[in-house]
């Protein structure tokens, strides 16, 4: 491991965004995959192959291609760009903030993809959606401040070999992010504006209207996230490798966990909940660090 | 090669069904016969679907629905018929308002027999319907489009 993470570290900037841009999918369909049989084994069933998530998207490329209208599409392969930009800049080692609002721009327009087509469930979707932005967005911000207090930079290459924990100074901003990581996720119970599983009361929210090639590259674009926002939890503990690995997956198992576990919430509690959180383990956090300081 | 045989998405239409045959969906997907094993999974969307498992015989009511579905599916495509009613009307064949099996408005690839039809027969039906996927597949790839005005 530490000779691996040598070799990463002497790669130059176009190496690490190639890497992982070619192998986020990979890893990120092996997580869906294993998501997946673990959520079965929670239920007593036995659970698709760990592969599924790599079928799925190959079949669905197979797919007659069936668009509502051009704006559609262009809409999504932009989600896909940026959340691939985001993603590349922060393997990259490049700025914290960039990769945040950068991702907040894929968001949005993943939004845009659910609003400018006709179906009344798509534009649920895309309204919840934006309900849930709005409820993460703030401690994603948060968690940038936080790492900047503690190691006097935003870079990401500098965050992640900082020699001191960060989760020592920032126990209560990691809480408040594992929180607003379940809404990224999009598992239970903040699935409001399209669930994995059972397809509930609007269809299948934002991606009613998405078939074919479309929907499996919202789905890689998923992938993809999954992986950046796990880098994310990484960095919290980037003074041990290994450890940061362990705690990464285990976060993962964890929300898989939580998903499992919870019915779906109303918006107005996933709003509520995600901000109070935000401000008493995010918030409050900051103004002891900056106290301290 | 295709990957319809590995991820077939399932869309259920009660067409008529007296609920028998739809509990007896229902109960494939439950722990005990799990169709997620196979990858399939229960969607509520036709544009996401590539089987349509239809119960129930089919009235004038419901004519226009089932039609609408169907067409709302991206090729290729099946139909599987699930239980007596949805197969051949069953005993409601003669009353006044039924037209009689899921074939009388679709083309329908398979049968799946039983009042109510058994999960696992049910299982069975679709896993035969992803084959007949598969050759869909392959010839639409062949002619360029599917098999005409099926
Ligand atoms: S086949 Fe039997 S169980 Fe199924 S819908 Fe018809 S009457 Fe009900």
């Amino acid at each position: 491991m530490n000779t691996i993470h040598e070799i990463v570290l002497n790669w130059g900037i176009f190496e690490r965004m190639l890497a992982f841009v070619l192998l986020a999918p990979l890893v990120g369909g092996l997580l869906a995959g294993i998501d997946r049989k673990v959520s079965a084994r929670f239920q007593g069933r036995y659970g698709p192959p760990v592969l599924q998530p790599f079928y799925d998207a190959f079949k669905l490329f197979q797919k007659e291609k069936i668009i509502v209208n051009k704006f559609q599409d262009f809409n999504i392969v932009l989600f896909l760009l940026f959340t691939i930009f985001s993603g590349a800049l922060f393997f990259a080692g490049a700025d914290l903030l960039l990769t945040i609002f950068s991702l907040a721009l894929a968001g949005t327009f993943f939004v845009l993809g659910g609003f400018c087509v006709g179906s009344p469930y798509s534009h649920l979707g895309a309204e919840r959606e934006i309900i849930q932005q709005v409820a993460y967005e703030p401690m994603i911000i948060l968690v940038a401040i936080g790492m900047y207090q503690v190691t006097g930079s935003f870079k990401v290459s500098v965050i992640a070999q900082y020699e001191l924990p960060l989760i020592l100074y920032l126990p209560g901003v990691f809480a408040g992010f594992l929180y607003i990581l379940t809404i990224k996720f999009r598992k239970s119970p903040f699935d409001l504006s399209m669930s994995h599983h059972a397809h509930q009361e609007i269809v299948r929210g934002l991606t009613t209207e998405f078939s074919g090639s479309t929907l499996a590259l919202i789905e890689i674009a998923h992938w993809y996230e999954n992986v950046l926002l796990l880098g994310m939890v990484y960095l919290f503990f980037g003074f041990n490798p290994w450890l940061a690995v362990f705690v990464a997956l285990a976060t993962y198992l964890f929300e898989i966990f939580i998903d499992m576990n919870y019915a779906r919430f109303k918006w107005q509690l996933t709003f509520g909940s995600s901000w109070l959180f935000t401000a008493v383990a995010g918030v409050s956090n900051i103004i002891v660090l900056s106290l301290m300081r | 090669m295709g990957w319809f045989k590995r991820s077939p998405w399932v869309l259920h239409y009660n067409a008529t069904s007296c609920n028998g045959c739809d509990i007896e969906v229902i109960v494939s997907l439950t722990p005990l016969y799990d169709l997620e094993r196979f990858g399939i999974i229960n969607t509520g969307n036709p544009k996401h679907a590539d089987i349509l498992a239809v119960t129930g015989s089919v009235n004038e009511k419901s004519r226009q629905v089932l039609l609408n579905l169907y067409e709302q599916m991206p090729n290729p495509k099946v139909v599987v018929a699930v239980g007596l009613c949805a197969t051949s009307g069953c005993v409601f064949q003669d009353c006044y308002n039924v037209l009689g099996g899921v074939d009388k408005v679709l083309p329908v690839d398979v049968y799946v027999p039983g009042c109510a039809a058994r999960p696992e027969s049910i299982i069975d039906g679709i896993l035969k319907a992803c084959e007949i996927l598969e050759e869909k597949y392959s010839q639409r790839k062949k002619t360029g489009y599917p098999a005409a005005k099926e």
